[in-house]
């Protein structure tokens, strides 16, 4: 029944979401519209980022520069003459890929505190990298005249068609993700979370998995990334700082560690927030800062467990007695 | 031919490397307070970066209100300290043992917020400050060379903490406490030491080593909100280099990275030039020069994955 | 056949040198047991055998494969099981699962992302199997995290008997168990050592008289006594290195 719930709840957001570019420009509320973009970009890739860290176990503070990438990568692609928004994404899947597959290599040879800080030194390394691309805007970025069209039509452009590619993408991340999870693969990860000894003893290679995991978030990532040059016709280094991937790792948490639907319902939570309380004080961020502080300190298990309160038995990784993953 | 080019260049190449030494012993004040209280406490404080910015704002605003710089840089530490042990107190005491991920984020939101304070009152913008009268102008090492007396002064400074340090950590009880306490905790309050209290004592020691780094670099580098961050990061690479837990680690790398990044930077543009025009050299050097030190760092992570010096036996 | 040789077996920490020219050899249909009073380095060369370390000099070779420089979980692949001496499963699966993943291990490829595995009926009947045996099947699903101290040993063992093993390494399998849970797993080990070769460190003298074909001594890394428990218990240099040792 509880199961059930968080499902309906996930049905219900889509639904909404779905239908709010048709009923919101009527309304006067097309502001809102750009808000949601923003919470499904960011959903995207920190659906992307908790695999990593719900499921994997593997706290990375360096998951924005993949984003960065992937916007970049299709950047530089824009301005070398390719237009076709097919080409672009193998081109930010690949780039993302590659990079990610050696950097993982690299810092999975290490755990837990050790990790988390080559994720972040290789970020600021990716961001630094960024800024050295003077052709492409240095430190101030690069505005784009043109965009990624699909076979030539402008379909992929505009806020309203654009919003619904980037609510399928989401959709299909989230669903991908979810297979994941639930499949060998994701037995796997989580086993190596729990109990890596135990997990090697069986016969599994955690470095294997893992960097499987690394690479693939790192390409969700770059997707994501790539949507949101595409909406903002912008891309600059600053989507590839720490403080970025320490906002979609708040969302992570906030939503509910490797719950089925946290890191959308904490990309929303998190955009509600900032509008609201940035409309009132400009300086919200004295608030921001000591309520991140109190919900480290207080409130575990984020939004999806006080919307869905579970038992024990329900951690994230529990079989169920019908084979669902919680 | 010895010629006068060739002495200008050579006087460059050892500026580069003194202002390189002098960067290395900054990110060794840094690194040496982060690898202490994760060594010891398990606790990953990602914000050290903001106490060393804090550092450099109370500096200032004493400076202003005192206009005695050494008085100052007394008050600032204490300040600092304060600042430390109240953090302690109110936070990161119960993140200690906690999953990693809840001292991320705790960390993270105080960073964010002492970010948001320095900007509300001291304003968005660089502030500086001017090294004290006594301690400006520039000392002549050799006959070609000559260096700033507040940089060099830093240096010496930087060193003489080394020593401390070394000597506290390596010769005293306060310091076999800290050492055990990093391996074996239960044991050392087993022994009926106050292991709370130890744990406030590095911490407050961190707190002011990254404050004294701020306060240091405050005339020579810009004041601004978020100056923390960025050095930061570079004090990880340096700990990740020389061992996590490891003082003498922190020592070799911060040495290392210092060199590395300043010297690196120089040679690499001037590299660049000989076959690139300047315009390309001037642009990608310092960018080629800043991936340098990560370079550094995945190199030492392949070879030997635990850093150069590692601690023994701690966490 | 021998299922499991080691021949020569040399380890160093530092100066201390833990492990000295050890060899023994356990066929197929024994089990053999390590026996040595605290600090004779039965974990360390448990740990050689099983990949957490590396021998200096010698080798391991396991149904005629040598497998000394290969990584534990390829052990794993290669047939090798093995139980903790600090009970070691996944607290947040369930008991079920645990068994399951560790069948997954040698069901094929685990590099597969779209079908749940939680149904995968192959998987889930083996598990079922290797908990009947164990007597276990009424707590399929409950969390690990919720059984006893005695369920989790017989956890430990479902979890290794799942991998279908050549051979397996027990370490202190009775460590913990009270007396009727003690009898009860030496039933099973019994039953099993007939098509499971094992090797078994334990301090249990009852456990060992009823179940190792062949005993060895281990004594400041040293094989001292090597032969049928009889043998061992009346050789002079095994009495010598228990005397004062409580191990009874």
């Amino acid at each position: 029944m509880r199961m059930d719930r968080s499902l309906l709840v996930m049905a219900l957001v889509f639904v909404l979401l779905l239908a709010a570019p048709f009923v919101l420009p009527p309304l006067g509320q097309s502001y809102l519209l750009s808000l949601l973009i923003k919470a499904m970009l960011l959903a995207i890739a920190a659906i992307s980022l908790d695999l990593l860290v719900g499921q994997g176990g593997m706290i990375s503070l360096g998951h924005a520069a993949f984003v960065a990438i992937g916007a970049y990568t299709a950047a530089i692609g824009l301005e070398s003459g390719i237009e076709n928004i097919l080409v672009l994404l193998l081109l930010a899947l690949l780039v993302s890929g590659l990079c990610a597959l050696v950097t993982g290599a690299l810092a999975l040879r290490t755990t837990g505190v050790y990790f988390l800080m080559i994720t972040l030194a290789f970020g600021q390394m990716i961001y630094f990298t960024l800024t050295s691309l003077a052709p492409y805007g240095g430190d101030d970025g690069l505005t784009l005249w043109s965009l990624a069209t699909f076979f030539g039509s402008d379909v992929v452009q505009g806020s309203g068609q654009l919003y619904l590619i980037i609510l399928l993408t989401l959709l299909a991340s989230w669903w991908g993700v979810q297979r994941l999870s639930n499949a060998r693969f994701g037995r796997v990860l989580r086993a190596a979370r729990d109990n890596p000894d135990r997990t090697e003893i069986m016969g599994f290679s955690i470095f294997r998995f893992r960097l499987t995991a690394y690479v693939i978030a790192g390409m969700i990532a770059a997707v994501s990334g790539l949507l949101t040059m595409q909406h903002a016709e912008f891309v600059s280094p600053a989507m590839a700082a720490w403080q970025r991937s320490g906002d979609l790792l708040v969302i992570v948490v906030l939503g509910g560690l490797g719950t089925r639907n946290g890191a959308l319902l904490g990309a929303l939570f998190l955009v509600i927030v900032e509008e609201v309380l940035g409309s009132f004080l400009h300086e919200w961020r004295l608030i921001y800062g000591p309520l991140l502080v109190l919900m480290a300190l207080h409130a575990k298990g984020g939004l999806s467990h006080l919307l869905f309160p579970a038992n024990r038995t329900e951690k994230a990784g529990v079989t169920r007695v019908n084979g669902e993953q919680a | 031919m010895y010629g006068k080019a060739d002495a200008v260049s050579l006087t460059l190449f050892l500026i580069q490397c003194l202002n390189g030494l002098q960067y290395g012993t900054l990110l060794f004040l840094i690194a040496a307070g982060l690898t202490l209280v994760f060594g010891v406490m398990g606790f990953i404080n990602l914000a050290h970066g903001v106490q060393y910015m804090v550092g450099a704002y109370l500096v200032f605003a004493f400076q202003q209100l005192t206009g005695n710089f050494f008085v100052a840089v007394v008050l600032s530490l204490v300040a600092a300290l304060l600042l430390g042990l109240l953090l302690e107190y109110f936070v990161f005491r119960h993140l200690y043992g906690r999953d990693h991920l809840d001292q991320v984020l705790a960390t993270f939101g105080i960073i964010i917020f002492l970010n948001e304070l320095a900007k509300v009152i001291f304003g968005p913008g660089t502030l500086s400050i001017e090294p004290p009268e006594v301690l400006s102008g520039s000392v002549q090492l050799t006959e070609q060379l000559r260096y700033p007396v507040y940089r060099f002064v830093t240096i010496l400074a930087g060193l003489a903490v080394a020593v401390l340090l070394y000597i506290t950590v390596t010769r005293t009880r306060v310091g076999m406490l800290i050492r055990a306490g990093a391996t074996t905790p239960e044991m050392v309050s087993a022994l009926g030491v106050n292991i709370q209290r130890l744990f406030m004592i590095v911490f407050g020691v961190g707190a002011m080593l990254a404050g004294f780094a701020g306060v240091i670099a405050a005339p020579i580098f810009a004041i601004e909100p978020g100056m923390g961050d960025n050095i930061l990061i570079i004090a990880f690479v340096v700990i990740i280099i020389g061992g996590v837990g490891s003082i003498r680690g922190a020592f070799l790398g911060a040495l290392m990275v210092g060199l590395f990044d300043t010297v690196g930077r120089t040679l690499l543009t001037e590299g660049l030039e000989v076959v690139f025009p300047p315009s390309f050299s001037n642009q990608v050097g310092p960018a080629l020069a800043s991936m340098l030190i990560y370079i550094l760092m995945a190199a030492v992570l392949v070879v030997r994955p635990q850093g150069l010096l590692p601690a023994k036996g701690a966490h | 056949m021998n299922v499991l040789e080691i021949r020569n077996l040399n380890k160093h920490f530092g100066a201390v040198h833990v492990s000295r020219n050890i060899s023994l050899s356990v066929p197929d249909g024994q089990c053999h047991a390590l026996i040595g009073p605290n600090g004779a380095g039965k974990t360390t060369l448990i740990h050689q055998i099983s990949g957490v370390l590396q021998p200096d000099a010698g080798e391991v070779v396991l149904a005629g494969q040598n497998i000394t420089t290969k990584k534990t979980w390829q052990r794993a692949q290669a047939g090798l099981g093995r139980t903790f001496q600090l009970t070691s499963v996944l607290p947040s699966f369930s008991v079920l699962e645990n068994v399951a993943l560790a069948a997954q291990a040698k069901s094929g490829s685990s590099f597969r992302f779209f079908r749940p595995a939680a149904r995968e009926k192959d998987l889930n009947e083996t598990a079922m199997a290797m908990l009947e045996r164990l007597g276990m099947k009424e707590r399929a699903f409950v969390p690990a995290t919720d059984l006893s101290h005695g369920e989790r040993r017989l956890l430990e063992l479902a979890i290794a008997l799942a991998g279908a093993p050549r051979f397996l390494l027990l370490d202190e399998p009775m460590a913990g168990l009270g007396r009727v849970e003690s009898v009860m797993l030496i039933d099973i080990l019994a039953d099993l050592r007939r098509s499971i070769p094992m090797l078994l460190v334990e301090h249990d003298m009852d456990a060992i008289f009823q179940l190792a074909d062949t005993v060895s001594v281990l004594v400041d890394g040293k094989v001292v006594a090597q032969g049928g428990p009889d043998h061992v218990r009346n050789d002079p240099a095994a009495r010598a290195a228990y005397l004062g040792d409580t191990a009874q």
